[in-house]
């Protein structure tokens, strides 16, 4: 109990400091979240979206939070070098929980086309900021929006379409390399924004990495606004260590005819907990989202998702797949919401696992809830391990065991891999999944930062 | 070759072979016949390593070799090789990346380095005509969505690829259309050599009248109860195993 004292506590005794290094518009939200928290308190176990994380658990470590806005020096330019071969994107960095500035000319974006701090855009914050990322319904939203000082925003204009890819890269640094003193563990809390105009396309990739070796709590909500017939892909790949957790709350809006492709990826971590919440509000509007999970030692991973079709003819696709090995412990609980008169509602959802121990733990929770009478809902889920017959196949054609487990491992996880639309990511996914199968990546890959 | 000697396995509770003696020279082909549930496949899992069968008694020696100690995937860089009566679909796992990993894996046992893209793909190819499989299935998973000829084909392209000293054909004359075996028979056929030998297990004729055995056996509850030359598979399609009962007194 009352893991969120600490935080309330912070809130009542750094008022002053928090306003006075975050824009006015974020302000405008801030007393109110803090309200929503200290009335929801962290949620207990016995709440229903929380049922498989304990996250007064999570929340209960004393952490620093950079309430002053220290910049930790940092050049990401020189320490990350993406290493997505073929893959040209834009590249942006966010420090902890802030927007890295830079010098550097962004020619590659379109014009009207925003990708920036949202500090910067006080018009869009009280617009749309804290609207779908309602913090009245959610114990980790309010308490993002009420610490949150920094964030991004991402504005394409209507029927502008972005080819380059987008790539966010999410560094954690606590220490600054000319350190004297120990830093305490960090607590940072990320926000962003995207909003798509009517027509407007653009695909995102985040990655998360942590640069060094404390511990690290971060929270992390994402608003989407994907206007009429507009497309968004969203990627987030999360490649830290084990001494991370996140929690992370996406919420996605999509109007009439509009696309969303969501892939999140978990390849190393310590506890994550993702949420999804998509509303369709448009009819004749398509998502698919994916996730993969490759868990080993203790680690945790929560997906949670809820798709509500409020209006007719919208197709969901849903499929998470996960790899648990040791005593990683594995968790989706995925809700399909049809509203009345959502008719002509198609949407299928699978869930699959693999455990690989005897103590490896896998919770899945697919759950279809209809209240429309013409409508095409499937749902599924498996929990299971690899496939005797075909292993001994393969070895007798002279593959070793470990080999054959690893070609049929990464062969289930490609599934998901392959609903990505960027194909030099792609490519670059499958070569990371199958090192991270290896056991070869041990911590972020090609984050120059670990070494 | 190989040497098996008073050989007894059972799968859970249930004894299957009950004292197998077998010996196979270089260059040899033998057949084995027996009514169904007399443990042909069990011998062919057992000397390929199965798992789920455990060897309760006896030997067996490949090429002065052990068999038994060895894991599966050793068994078959030594060379052993079976053609499954049900080969397993691999969903996911392409059939190129399949033969790679096992060619890769084979040479590696044997010290030497992995065989580059442009050699492979020429083997490949090459290889694939012997059993004239069309070159899509490449790029397919692992016999998923292949038909009932196309998965026995397979089979022997993979043989063809793995180049074993002994070869286990259990039983993929089964499904198959007349010009399909005909396929697979000369494929096998093309792939025999004076220092390979050939295990066919069958219950037709029509396939050793193409492979050409130089002994038959019967096996029949867990034995060889009857060893002979190619005339007792002929003597076998026309009169069927009850006489070799009676033979060896039963009824």
């Amino acid at each position: 109990m009352s893991s969120e004292q600490q935080y309330i506590e912070l809130y009542q005794q750094a008022r002053e400091v928090i306003f006075s290094h975050a824009p006015e518009a974020m302000n405008a939200v801030r007393d109110e979240a803090f309200e929503d928290f200290r009335y929801q308190g962290f949620p207990s176990k016995k709440v229903e979206r929380y049922k498989y994380t304990d996250m007064q658990k999570l929340f209960a470590p004393d952490y620093g939070v950079n309430l002053g806005r220290l910049q930790i020096p940092v050049n990401p330019y020189e320490a990350f070098r993406c290493d997505v071969p073929n893959l040209s994107t834009s590249l942006y960095f966010v420090v902890n929980d802030m927007f890295f500035h830079d010098e550097k000319p962004k020619g590659h974006l379109p014009e009207g086309v925003i990708v920036d701090s949202l500090r910067n855009h006080p018009e869009f914050i009280s617009k749309y900021y804290a609207r779908l990322a309602k913090t009245s319904e959610d114990a980790v939203t309010a308490l993002n929006t009420m610490l949150a000082q920094d964030g991004m925003l991402v504005y394409v204009p209507k029927n502008v379409k972005v080819d380059r890819a987008i790539q966010v890269i999410n560094i954690l640094k606590a220490t600054p390399s000319n350190a004297q003193r120990q830093v305490p563990d960090l607590m940072v809390n990320r926000r962003v924004l995207i909003i798509l105009e009517e027509g407007a396309e653009i695909k995102m990739l985040f990655c998360d990495h942590a640069a060094d070796d404390r511990n690290f709590l971060t929270t992390q909500i994402i608003e989407a606004y994907v206007g009429n017939n507009a497309s968004l892909d969203l990627y987030c790949l999360e490649e830290t260590h084990h001494k991370n957790v996140r929690v992370s709350n996406v919420y996605i809006d999509q109007g009439r005819d509009s696309r969303v492709n969501h892939n999140v990826i978990t390849l190393h971590n310590g506890t994550t907990r993702n949420r999804l919440d998509l509303t369709f509000s448009g009819e004749g509007a398509e998502c698919g989202c994916y996730g993969c999970v490759i868990a080993d030692k203790q680690q945790h991973v929560d997906n949670n998702t809820l798709i509500t079709h409020k209006v007719p003819h919208c197709t969901s696709n849903e499929l998470y797949k996960y790899v648990l090995d040791d005593k990683a412990v594995g968790a989706f609980a995925g809700r399909v919401l049809v509203e009345h008169g959502a008719q002509k509602t198609s949407s299928q959802m699978t869930n699959q696992n693999l455990t690989a121990t005897k103590e490896a733990r896998m919770y899945t929770q697919p759950m279809l809830e209809i209240y429309a009478d013409d409508v095409k809902c499937a749902h599924g889920s498996t929990v299971g391990q690899l496939n005797d017959a075909a292993l001994f196949y393969m070895r007798q054609r002279g593959i070793s065991l470990e080999e054959a487990k690893l070609l049929l491992q990464n062969a289930f996880i490609n599934e998901v891999i392959d609903h990505m639309q960027l194909e030099p990511l792609r490519d670059r996914l499958h070569y990371l999944v199958e090192k991270r199968f290896r056991g070869e990546l041990n911590k972020c890959d090609g984050c120059k930062l670990c070494k | 070759m190989l040497e098996v000697k008073n050989l007894h396995a059972k799968i859970g509770d249930k004894e299957i072979l009950k004292g197998i003696d077998l010996v196979i020279n270089d260059g040899e082909t033998h057949a084995i016949m027996g009514p169904n549930g007399s443990g042909k496949s069990t011998l062919s899992a057992v000397l390929v390593g199965n798992p789920l069968y455990e060897v309760t008694e006896g030997e067996a020696y490949f090429n002065g070799k052990n068999l038994l100690e060895m894991k599966p995937e050793d068994r078959a860089h030594e060379g052993i090789f079976l053609s499954f009566q049900y080969p397993v679909e691999i969903p996911g796992v392409s059939m190129t990346n399949f033969m790679k990993a096992a060619i890769n894996e084979k040479r590696k046992y044997q010290g030497l380095e992995p065989m580059n893209a442009a050699e492979f793909l020429k083997l490949q190819r090459e290889k694939r005509k012997i059993v004239e499989l069309d070159s899509k299935l490449a790029n397919r998973s692992v016999n998923e969505g292949f038909s009932g000829g196309e998965k026995k084909r397979n089979e022997i392209f993979q043989m063809a690829m793995l180049e074993p000293k002994l070869s286990i054909l259990d039983e993929t004359d089964s499904g198959l259309d007349v010009d399909a075996m005909r396929i697979v028979a000369e494929g096998v056929n093309k792939l025999q050599t004076p220092e390979t030998s050939c295990i066919v297990i069958t219950h037709y004729d029509r396939l050793l009248e193409m492979i050409r055995p130089q002994y038959v056996h019967v096996l029949y509850k867990g034995r060889i109860v009857k060893t002979g030359g190619p005339e007792l598979a002929v003597q076998i399609q026309e009169h069927g195993y009850d006489w070799i009962k009676e033979e060896i007194g039963e009824e």
